[in-house]
């Protein structure tokens, strides 16, 4: 393979192309060609380096040099100064947000800096186009590995000693869940996968599908040579286009290779790959409204028992796995399952993706081992408040999950223990507030959420939410009742224990955890008639509006 | 239900229902095509005509009924005609924190329109959305396929004048 | 078998059996709305919640399949509370005032469960999903607003009759079911056949009621009012009043309809001797001049408006005849009118039947061979069981009364109409007999009797040869054997086709609860009427062959043809 002397590496993920990112990339090119570099410098395309809110960026490597938020006329001073003049351009370098100077490597940033990468290990290094970039950091080798020298009974044993739990929200052990599967009877078999990424403030398997796509391709195979399937699923939503684009690109490419299709690496395995495409509904997102909706009908969930691993898609038994869950299995079959339980807590392991948005200084995507503690991820990873606010609090799993207040800032970030504190790890979403926000708007908006988004089949869920949300919002107006708080209380915890699936079982978090940490401020809208966020506008207010 | 704002359909639309029939032939009888179907025909009409969710019907064998069910689930389709250009200005979590309701009623003081409707000229339709994974530069509007990120009020007209 | 523990008992069933049907086995009911044995178990409701130790959830009893150790618990606080708030929730979205006008009330499963579960409060109030109220078919009438969307009408619709009329539209707290496009099920492919009324727990779908005016009818002096009743109405109509399902109440309905005020009880059982016969020569005519065949019964007019919608191409298939209330109908208007000398545009025909479709039909433009309607009213057995009490008759305190001449004289093979099957076992009883002219030993055609969805049989007449038949009950059915005819591998002369699943006994104007159960009870009480009638076979009824030597001539012969028989039309799909 050719060596470089330097390497270029655009952001293209979504976040940085709402940037402009495509100018910088055609600046740099032009800028390369101009000046003889051709030969030496390869500008590569990647998805997303994780911290989006710097872009548009690059990443200059073997160096490791970050320049951000940068315009066409940065990008060809990058190429002269840089690339040609060998002298770094200190201007579009990172600013510490604390001391104010300049860091010039990548990795001596805090943002990249506490971050474990093992889903995102090629996200933002490679180009997601091109197979073979996936190919030379070892790509396809754990699918050949699989096929050529484990027997499916030895790949779920790798898999449930790495102790992996499911990345979509509920965190089941993804061994047994294949044990499972590979377990039921059918005459055929399934393998999907859940990139319905529904949480309104996650992009986390967005970015993996758009930067790294052939990691959840290879490891869909592994996943059917161990079950017994043939044929996977990807069910992806329609508000993701680049990350259909991408994913199409690249399973075309594996068949291409014949890393897909008939008799792969010459074992006899087939298997193949193809893409459904959502339609705007949330719950989607639930493993059986989601395999419904495969099969052309209202998303509509129904009951398990009977489990997808049992009778699941068109009635066969069908293994159902997140976007995150399958990007760490290509790694943990190459390192082990030793490698991979190294890291995380006890019964938590391996690393977790967070989509950090909101109101900290650093937005974006970081991975980080399980255990870390949310104080890290917002100060430390996230740089702290905007604009010198307060922390108030973090929202995890979003809509289906809970609020958590500074008084659990120390808390580590597990599926244990956030469960214990009323919150969830959820898919990754995390979303910061301060003292702008106002909690009981807050806990409405994400009622509002649900509430548009049930699928309307069960009564508890159908019509509980809406009634939780009439009460949010005559509170939000001012025209609470002294038994609101009550009420809404006894809603929630009869509708999480009556509904139908997850939507319903979950909607109640976001209200019982602020409720459980801001209980005087739910008081003071419904005694004081005071807001003091400012956001309920009829109420009176403390500060003037001011959403930044 | 046909009176939004303004009901004349595109001159072209009855040049489309060639290809509408033709894409429902390749999955003529499958009934687990539904949905696809039912994209593509909305890519090609921007809506889902009465008589289009019929052909599919009689296309795909699934009763008409079943059709406008699932054509009334997905918020994705819709049963009336879009304008020119439609602005989805996203209502995620991150955007809402950040401020994109401000956006709608900037939008919708700006355009006269309420979300869900469309302009009288059809110049654009306005819509929510929940998310579109850019909620680390929240708030995001989309106009049609292009994404803006970090957009205030201000921003907005800038924005707009791109799209006739 | 597995064993598992429910409330402390323990229990053998099959593995997979529900907790439902387990906890039977020991004499523990849970109430359930969205359930429907036979049709549909989606664990929506949430009204048949129990514990079950292990699940961190509360479990749906109607679909969680039994397995070995399971130990379930039905009735404790947090089961309780969790029912409870299911029904509250439905109840804070449904209009509560409305009981006492409502036409389910005291009949409504709602109503008892909000009761059994000891709901006192309107706990929870807010804004209502509301809908609207369709009655613009004149059979049918849904009232969104009563609607707690369990479904079942959705699902006899779509799985049983495979019409999928209404369906569930829109998410969220403004889900509702209902036909595309919001449309009235007048504009859609309907076949008013009510087997959705049958199955809705509560007041959302009910029959358009005609009973106001056939009381101001009745109360008319200047009307003589004329009323007849399907044979599957006597066998469900005890019900109404607290007998057993499967009970014949023949004698005490015909005294209660008297006491009502009608001036002539006549009974749609002798038309269905003329069908026989009628139905009978157009089958032997089709067989013997190279006609359409198969023939296809029409006296089920959800049948017939399935078959126009769905195979217009197949209507030549259908027999001409018109259903048998809507023949009695028109010799009413001209045969009993001319021999009673009463001006038939005085006369009003009532007919009782189990069928919504039949309002439907009544109206048909083509339902008017004499000039006159046919047929005025058609009520249900439900609306003259209402009928019955606002009159304030003592039901079970009736003597039997009986039906006049000369249109209320039948045979067994009339009665057996109402189960699926009959049509063709009294047309086989004829056609033996009368192409072979030899007596038949056996009249009970066994095979084409009870719930099997297709039922087929083979059946040697001496001078025609083997002549092949099909029976098929429920629209389902009917679409299977109309596909079959249009791939050309349906080789019956033959075929009767009734709309409802188990024929006219269930139809959707009959008193509900309907189960296979209450369906082989009903059909068994015609069947034994059939069985203790003297005359059994149509050919025979005397007054068949009086009203031929009067007044029609001969079967098939220009009266008929003017007044027993019709045509069909091709509607649209949708
Ligand atoms: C309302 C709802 C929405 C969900 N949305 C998602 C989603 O967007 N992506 C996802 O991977 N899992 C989602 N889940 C979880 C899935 O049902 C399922 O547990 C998951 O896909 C299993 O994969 P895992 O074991 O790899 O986590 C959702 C669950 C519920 C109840
Ligand atoms: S809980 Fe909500 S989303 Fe889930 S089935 Fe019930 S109504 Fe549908
Ligand atoms: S869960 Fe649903 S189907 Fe089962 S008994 Fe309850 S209402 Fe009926
Ligand atoms: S449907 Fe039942 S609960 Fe509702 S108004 Fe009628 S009788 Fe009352
Ligand atoms: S049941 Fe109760 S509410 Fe209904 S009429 Fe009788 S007293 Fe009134
Ligand atoms: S009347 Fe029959 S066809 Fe019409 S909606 Fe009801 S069940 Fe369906
Ligand atoms: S109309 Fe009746 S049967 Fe149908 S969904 Fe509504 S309540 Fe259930
Ligand atoms: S078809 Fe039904 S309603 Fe008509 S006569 Fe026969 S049993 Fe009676
Ligand atoms: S089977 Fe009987 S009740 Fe049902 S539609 Fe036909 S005639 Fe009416
Ligand atoms: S999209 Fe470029 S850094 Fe995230
Ligand atoms: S919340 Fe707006 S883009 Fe994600
Ligand atoms: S009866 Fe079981 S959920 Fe409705």
């Amino acid at each position: 393979m050719k060596s470089w002397r330097a390497q270029v590496l655009v952001c293209a993920g979504a976040g940085c192309v709402s940037s402009g990112c495509r100018k910088i990339r055609d600046a740099i090119v032009a800028g390369v060609e101009n000046h003889g570099l051709k030969q030496e410098v390869k500008v590569i395309e990647t998805g997303c380096i994780g911290s989006c809110n710097l872009g548009p960026l690059v990443l200059i490597n073997p160096e490791g040099v970050l320049y951000q938020k940068l315009t066409p006329e940065d990008a060809r001073d990058i190429v002269a100064e840089h690339l040609a003049g060998g002298k770094l351009v200190e201007r579009l370098l990172y600013k510490d947000p604390l001391t104010g100077r300049p860091v010039a490597r990548l990795e001596e940033i805090d943002f990249f800096k506490y971050q474990q990468k093992i889903v995102l290990r090629n996200c933002g290094l490679i180009d997601p186009m091109n197979i073979e970039e996936y190919v030379a950091r070892e790509g396809y080798q754990a699918l050949h590995k699989v096929l050529t020298s484990m027997t499916p009974e030895k790949v779920v044993d790798e898999i449930i000693d790495s102790g992996l739990r499911g990345r979509g929200g509920a965190g089941f052990s993804t061994g047994l869940k294949w044990k499972f599967a590979r377990q039921a009877q059918g005459a055929l078999k399934y393998v999907v996968c859940n990139a319905d990424e529904g949480d309104p403030g996650a992009f986390m398997d967005r970015s993996v599908l758009e930067g790294d796509p052939h990691s959840v391709i290879e490891a869909m195979a592994i996943a059917g040579y161990t079950i017994g399937s043939s044929q996977g699923y990807v069910y992806i939503r329609a508000e993701y286009p680049l990350a259909i684009e991408r994913l199409e690109w690249a399973i075309r490419q594996a068949r291409e290779r014949k890393y897909l299709g008939r008799n792969i690496f010459g074992t006899g395995f087939d298997f193949d790959v193809e893409i459904r495409i959502g339609a705007g509904a949330f719950v989607c997102g639930e493993e059986t409204a989601l395999l419904t909706s495969i099969e052309g009908r209202r998303g509509e969930p129904r009951p398990r028992p009977p489990f997808p691993a049992v009778k699941g898609l068109f009635g066969f038994p069908t293994l159902i796995n997140n976007v995150e869950t399958y990007a760490n299995i290509p790694a943990i079959i190459l390192k082990g399952a030793q490698w991979f339980a190294s890291f995380g807590t006890e019964k938590s392991k391996g690393t977790k993706v967070f989509a950090l948005a909101g109101s900290v200084i650093n937005t974006g995507l970081v991975e980080v081992p399980m255990g870390t503690t949310l104080r890290d991820l917002v100060f430390k990873i996230g740089g702290g408040i905007m604009d010198k606010k307060q922390f108030k609090a973090a929202q995890t799993g979003g809509p289906s999950g809970g609020c958590i207040p500074a008084e659990h800032l120390d808390i580590p970030i597990d599926y244990e223990s956030l469960t214990r504190i009323g919150a969830i790890v959820g898919s990754g979403g995390l979303i910061i507030t301060d003292e702008n926000t106002c909690i009981v708007d807050f806990a409405r908006f994400f009622m509002d959420f649900t509430q548009s988004e049930s699928c309307g089949k069960c009564p508890p869920c159908r019509i509980g939410t809406k009634r939780i949300l009439e009460i949010l919002i005559r509170i939000t107006q001012g025209r609470g009742r002294e038994d609101d708080i009550d009420r809404l209380v006894e809603l929630c915890n009869n509708i999480k224990d009556t509904a139908l699936c997850g939507l319903g079982q979950t909607a109640p978090n976001p209200v019982l955890t602020t409720i459980k940490y801001f209980r005087d401020e739910y008081l003071e809208h419904i005694n004081d008639k005071h807001c003091r966020a400012g956001v309920c506008r009829r109420l009176k207010k403390q500060a003037a509006v001011k959403i930044s | 239900m046909e009176n939004q704002g303004c009901s004349c359909a595109p001159i072209n639309e009855e040049d489309l229902y060639p290809k509408i029939e033709e894409i429902i032939n390749q999955h003529r009888g499958n009934q687990n095509a539904l949905i696809m179907v039912l994209h593509k025909a909305q890519n090609l009409f921007g809506y889902l005509p009465g008589r289009v969710q019929e052909m599919v019907s009689l296309g795909l064998g699934v009763p008409l009924s079943e059709v406008y069910g699932v054509a009334t689930f997905y918020a994705f389709f819709s049963m009336v005609p879009k304008g020119r250009h439609e602005i989805k200005v996203c209502l995620g979590t991150a955007c809402y924190v950040r401020g994109g309701q401000k956006i709608v009623e900037y939008l919708e003081k700006g355009l006269g329109v309420r979300v869900g409707d469309t302009t009288k000229d059809r110049r654009f339709s306005l819509n929510e959305v929940r998310c579109v994974g850019a909620c680390s530069l929240a708030p995001a509007v989309l106009v049609n396929d292009d994404v803006y990120a970090q957009v205030d009020p201000a921003k907005v007209d800038e924005i707009l004048v791109k799209y006739e | 078998m597995v064993t598992l523990t429910i409330d402390g008992q323990k229990v053998q069933v099959e593995e997979g059996t529900t907790i439902l049907e387990a906890a039977r086995k020991v004499n523990v009911r849970i109430p359930t709305l969205c359930y429907l044995p036979e049709v549909q178990a989606i664990g929506a409701c949430r009204v048949c919640l129990v514990e079950v130790e292990g699940n961190r959830n509360l479990q749906p009893a109607c679909v969680f399949p039994a397995s070995e150790g399971l130990v379930v618990h039905t009735n404790n606080l947090r089961v309780r509370r969790a029912r409870k708030f299911s029904v509250e929730m439905i109840v804070s979205d449904h209009p509560m005032d409305d009981c006492l006008t409502c036409p389910r009330n005291q009949k409504c499963e709602l109503q008892k469960l909000a009761d059994d579960l000891g709901i006192r409060e309107v706990k929870f109030t807010g804004e209502k999903s509301g809908g609207q109220i369709d009655d613009l078919s004149p059979s049918i009438v849904r009232d969104q607003t009563k609607c707690i969307l369990c479904r079942r009408c959705v699902t006899v619709c779509k799985e049983v009759q495979t019409v999928s009329a209404i369906y569930t539209q829109g998410r969220g707290f403004k889900t509702r079911v209902e036909p595309a496009f919001g449309r009235s099920l007048n504009d859609v492919s309907c076949t008013l056949c009510g087997q959705c009324i049958l199955v809705c727990p509560v007041g959302a779908i009910t029959e358009k009621e005609n009973i106001e005016e056939v009381w101001h009818a009745i109360f008319d002096p200047s009307k003589f009012v004329v009323i007849q009743d399907a044979p599957a109405v006597r066998a469900a109509l005890g019900e109404e009043f607290g007998y057993p399902p499967g009970t014949l109440v023949t004698g005490k309905m015909l005294a209660a309809v008297r006491r009502l005020g009608f001036n002539r009880v006549f009974d749609t059982n002798f038309a269905a001797d003329l069908t026989i016969i009628e139905e009978g020569s157009e089958l032997l005519k089709r067989i013997r001049e190279g006609g359409v065949l198969p023939m296809i019964t029409s006296c089920s007019p959800g049948w017939i408006k399935f078959i126009e919608h769905f195979y217009p191409d197949l209507l030549p298939h259908l027999s001409t005849c018109k259903s048998p209330h809507q023949m009695l109908g028109a010799l009413t208007k001209t045969y009993y009118a001319e021999k009673a000398g009463i001006d038939p545009r005085d006369i009003v025909v009532v007919s009782v039947m189990p069928c919504t479709a039949k309002k439907f039909e009544c109206s048909r433009p083509e339902m008017a061979g004499s000039g006159y309607r046919d047929v005025d009213y058609v009520i249900t057995t439900r609306e003259l069981a209402k009928m019955i009490r606002q009159a304030g008759i003592d039901f079970a305190g009736l003597e039997n009364g009986y039906y006049d001449d000369p249109l209320g004289e039948y045979t067994g093979a009339a009665t057996i109409f109402g189960a699926t099957g009959g049509v063709m076992e009294a047309a086989l009883r004829t056609a033996c007999e009368v192409a072979t002219g030899k007596t038949l030993e056996n009249l009970d055609f066994q095979a084409v009797r009870g719930l099997d969805g297709i039922k087929e049989a083979v059946v040697p007449v001496d001078g025609i040869g083997n002549v092949k038949v099909a029976v098929a009950h429920g629209l389902g059915n009917a679409r299977k054997i109309m596909e079959r005819i249009k791939d050309g591998t349906a080789d019956y002369h033959f075929i009767e086709i009734m709309c409802c699943p188990g024929g006219c006994v269930s139809g959707g104007g009959q008193p509900v609860p309907v189960n296979d159960e209450i369906r082989r009870l009903r059909a068994q009480a015609l069947y034994q009427e059939d069985k203790n009638l003297k005359i059994r076979k149509s050919h025979e009824n005397p007054s068949i062959k009086r009203i031929y030597e009067e007044f029609l001539g001969q079967p098939l012969g220009e009266k008929s043809h003017h007044l027993l028989h019709t045509k069909y039309t091709a509607r649209g799909r949708f």
